[in-house]
């Protein structure tokens, strides 16, 4: 979802604008430290990637369909600073050549589905493999920080916009619908994005575990073996895949640090947006007339902190029922998916059949 | 014409290409080459032919200095390969990649091809200059200012070898050059090397095109040369071909066609 | 294989006109400034939205731009137009009586200032993507000292956009023709071997492309071969659109 000209105000735009430009330039230096001198052709080619898997359309259902946001992917796959500069460049390329984005909001855009997405998985992701036991190999631990990570960045993103609504909003919906809606329809969104993100890591961690940037501390450099002409000949994980009951225990421990993280975001853009708070708080919409002019004076200025205190607990609330939507609601499909022959197991049985051919 | 005149190299000049002894290993354990002993000779033309998995891509790339011996050594024309000769051997070792998209990396055709000399320092009309007269010599003088992605792909590998030319190589190092080309692309192409006054060393796998183009041969297997001699002889030695898994196309005479 | 172009190629409308022959760092300050100016106009100021689209009506005569061709584009922001359209409904404030639907006042205000000001930002985005070739935007990035890194990768992205397009077709027509489709939740898991697949070729393809910039004296930097320039004359040209729109604005403003 592409933020055009116009949805936001002027100093929303320019905030966020500056926040882009920020983010952008702390990427580009990190971006080398993640890349070094190949820097250039590499994020080139991730870009590229992001850009096509944004065309990849997956059928959701009765002839709907939805596509990647790839946030949380290049996040995994290449590290958060590069993964800010794909983006970054992804959206600058769709705003200028495809219209797709408004020029004045591509700060916005940036912020909302470039930093914020890659911050937020790179938190759940690491702060997940941090919790969880790291016996039985890469698989298990990566595809559930994987699936955490997804699942949350694009809610989260959905919450930064509708922040960012809070107080630019060129349109007088009122806070809590605007929250319900987005985050709603972007826990569904989360959903997809999880769970095709968590098999396409799965499936690049199959055939060339050195390219997950975010698994890196698993794989060990004596698992592969690098033939001649470049060809990789993946080695088997050392350990049996986790027996079915096994992956429980990770996924609720996963649960928990989701859980955990998502409301310290929620409080986080809560405590940074004290009249959207207001808003949602009270339901109460502000007269359209009392901000027509937003440009002439302060902006900022009309919008008190009243009862901030009050406004705070019931947006905790709110955030804390998302938290338990999103956490039953991806249980129930991270559940649905592992047990499933036909699913994300599809690539441990695949590495197993290997295993004998590779047997030296 | 006779292709099969082997130029000796003039006394007192050090050949174009010159690796002695040379091995390399992987980061991870996985050797690949176990003392590579290869000279040829400015003006050659020669062809490494060798199975798949044989090393001839960890040569190459051991050529121009991407990789490092672990033993051994690797001198363009005298110019020993360490890092400080890196740029200068660069400029000399033209290497023209198997996939044409790889290598033509740059929005036009013209700034491709213009890539490596503005690195060496070209600039102005000189630089243009020098485009064009390397575009010239691969018959793709007109298409200058095309996007890469536009053109065929034959036309692309000729532009790939354009650039390469372009930075006046003392040696043109091909890998696969008629891997997916249609037959007429195929002969083009070597219309155009064989038109080149240069060294060259063609890996490939495609043998009638080696015997076309190439006097002399060698077989890379297992990491060392297992052959070195003229062409057609190495291609009629059944054995020999059979033993390091290179195959002639069904109904091909390597001595029917010697000219 | 070289038959698609892909998404990028059919955005450009090859042209001699004035607006083609501009120089790209110009158009891009030009539409930045008209955008600006248009964001920045009160939605009050109904007459002066109808000022802008004449302004770019009139860039789209001088570029030769068909005016279907243009339209086509604007299908883009389409998602936002359904939101726009829900605002009146579901926005709080006043309201008022429409052929018996109850819309709010500030809803109807916000989807006109969403519509409009959403409108002439793509509209202007299209006739600058219609007239200025990828290569010469990148250009004219590099010329308004967007950091060179972000052009370098830029410029990398669109070249293998359709190098990678082309790649996820084929792979789409190998599914398909081993009699697959996705059609629900239950085939995502090969969509996603799709990407994983599709990512580790674009990885492995990036390795190629830097061995062979490094085989041709690539050092970090891009040696810059064609800087754009432009005189006094070319500025002027570019400034017809925003200068005019500005006026508009602050007659809109004290109107």
């Amino acid at each position: 979802m592409h933020v055009p000209d116009g949805f936001l105000d002027a100093p929303v735009s320019v905030a966020t604008g500056v926040v882009a430009a920020g983010a952008v330039a702390v990427s580009l230096r990190g971006a080398r430290r993640e890349l070094d001198e190949r820097t250039a052709p590499l994020a080139g080619l991730v870009a590229a990637f992001i850009f096509a898997v944004q065309m990849l359309n997956f059928p959701v259902a009765a002839g709907t369909s939805g596509h990647l946001l790839g946030g949380a992917l290049a996040t995994v796959l290449v590290g958060p600073y590069t993964a800010v500069l794909c983006l970054a460049v992804v959206l600058l390329m769709q705003g200028l050549l495809f219209a797709d984005g408004g020029l004045t909001a591509l700060g916005t855009n940036i912020t909302v589905m470039g930093v914020v997405t890659a911050l937020v998985a790179l938190l759940v992701f690491h702060g997940l493999l941090r919790v969880l036991p790291r016996r039985g190999g890469a698989r298990v631990p990566v595809a559930v920080a994987t699936f955490a990570a997804a699942l949350v960045s694009v809610p989260a993103s959905a919450i930064a916009f509708t922040g960012l609504y809070a107080i630019g909003g060129t349109a007088d919906v009122s806070l809590g619908r605007v929250f319900a809606a987005m985050v709603g329809v972007h826990v569904l969104i989360g959903i997809g994005e999880a769970v095709i993100t968590t098999a396409t890591v799965g499936a690049v961690l199959a055939v060339r575990p050195d390219l997950v940037r975010a698994a890196r501390s698993f794989t060990r450099p004596a698992l592969v073996i690098r033939g001649g002409s470049g060809a990789v000949t993946p080695t088997p994980a050392p350990e049996p895949a986790a027996a079915p009951a096994r992956p429980l225990r990770p996924l609720w421990l996963g649960g928990l640090g989701v859980a955990v993280v998502l409301a310290a975001f929620v409080s986080f853009y809560a405590s940074a947006e004290p009249d959207g708070l207001e808003r949602v708080a009270t339901d109460e919409g502000i007269a359209e007339e009392a901000r027509a002019h937003d440009l002439a004076d302060s902006p900022l200025a009309d919008y008190g902190v009243r009862d901030v205190d009050n406004a705070r607990l019931s947006t905790g609330l709110a955030g804390a029922a998302g938290v338990a939507v999103t956490l039953a609601a991806g249980s129930a499909v991270f559940l649905a998916v592992r047990r499933r022959p036909g699913g994300a197991d599809d690539a441990t049985t695949g590495t197993s059949g290997r295993r004998e051919t590779v047997a030296p | 014409m006779d292709p099969v005149t082997r130029p000796d190299p003039a006394p007192g000049q050090a050949p174009s290409l010159d690796v002695s002894g040379l091995a390399y290993a992987y980061p991870d354990g996985h050797q690949a080459l176990f003392g590579v002993d290869l000279t040829v000779g400015r003006g050659e033309r020669v062809a490494l032919l060798g199975p798949n998995g044989a090393g001839k891509t960890t040569l190459v790339l051991h050529l121009n200095g991407i990789l490092t011996p672990g033993a051994g050594t690797v001198r363009v024309a005298g110019t020993p390969v360490v890092k400080d000769t890196l740029p200068e051997v660069r400029r000399r070792v033209g290497i023209v990649f198997q996939d044409p998209d790889d290598q033509l990396f740059m929005p036009t055709v013209r700034e491709d091809v213009a890539f490596g000399p503005a690195n060496a320092g070209l600039r102005g009309p000189e630089l243009e200059r020098c485009v064009s007269r390397a575009l010239d010599r691969v018959g793709m003088a007109g298409y200058a200012d095309r996007p890469p992605h536009h053109l065929s792909f034959g036309q692309r590998r000729r532009v790939a070898v354009a650039t390469v030319l372009a930075m006046d190589p003392e040696i043109l190092v091909l890998d696969e050059p008629s891997a997916n080309l249609d037959p007429a692309a195929r002969r083009e192409l070597a219309e155009i090397l064989l038109s080149l006054d240069l060294t060259v060393l063609m890996v490939t796998h495609d043998l009638p095109y080696a015997l076309e183009l190439c006097p002399r041969a060698v077989v890379l297997s297992e990491g060392v040369i297992a052959a070195d001699g003229p062409t057609p002889d190495l291609l009629a030695d059944e054995a020999l071909l059979r033993a390091h898994r290179l195959e002639l196309p069904f109904g091909f005479d390597p001595r029917t066609t010697r000219r | 294989m070289s038959g698609s172009h892909g998404p990028a190629a059919r955005l450009y409308r090859p042209g001699t006109s004035a607006v083609h022959r501009l120089p790209a760092h110009c158009k891009l300050v030009a539409v930045l400034a008209f955008v600006l100016t248009v964001v920045a106009t009160p939605r009050e100021a109904v007459w002066a939205f109808g000022a802008y689209a004449a302004f770019l009506a009139c860039v789209a005569a001088v570029a030769r731009l068909p005016a279907g061709f243009v339209l086509r584009r604007l299908v883009i922001e389409v998602p936002f137009v359904a939101f726009a359209f829900l605002l009146p409904f579901i926005a709080t404030g006043p309201r008022v009586e429409w052929l018996g639907l109850s819309l709010s006042e500030s809803g109807l205000w916000g989807a006109w200032n969403i519509l409009a000001k959403g409108t002439l930002g793509v509209a202007a985005s299209v006739l600058l993507a219609a007239t200025t070739e990828l290569r010469q935007v990148l250009l004219g990035l590099q010329r308004l000292r967007l950091p060179p890194l972000l052009v370098q990768i830029a410029s990398f992205m669109l070249r293998y956009a359709d190098v990678i397009a082309d790649e996820l077709t084929r792979m789409r027509i190998a599914r398909e023709s081993r009699g697959f489709t996705a059609r629900g939740p239950r085939h995502w898991s090969v969509l996603a071997k799709t990407a994983g697949a599709l990512f580790i070729r674009c990885y492995e393809r990036g390795e190629r492309v830097h061995l062979a910039m490094l085989s041709r004296g690539y050092d970090g930097g891009m040696p810059v071969i064609d800087r754009l320039t432009a005189g006094g004359a070319q500025w002027a040209r570019a400034a017809a659109l925003p200068v005019p729109a500005l006026v508009v604005c602050v007659l809109g403003w004290t109107l």
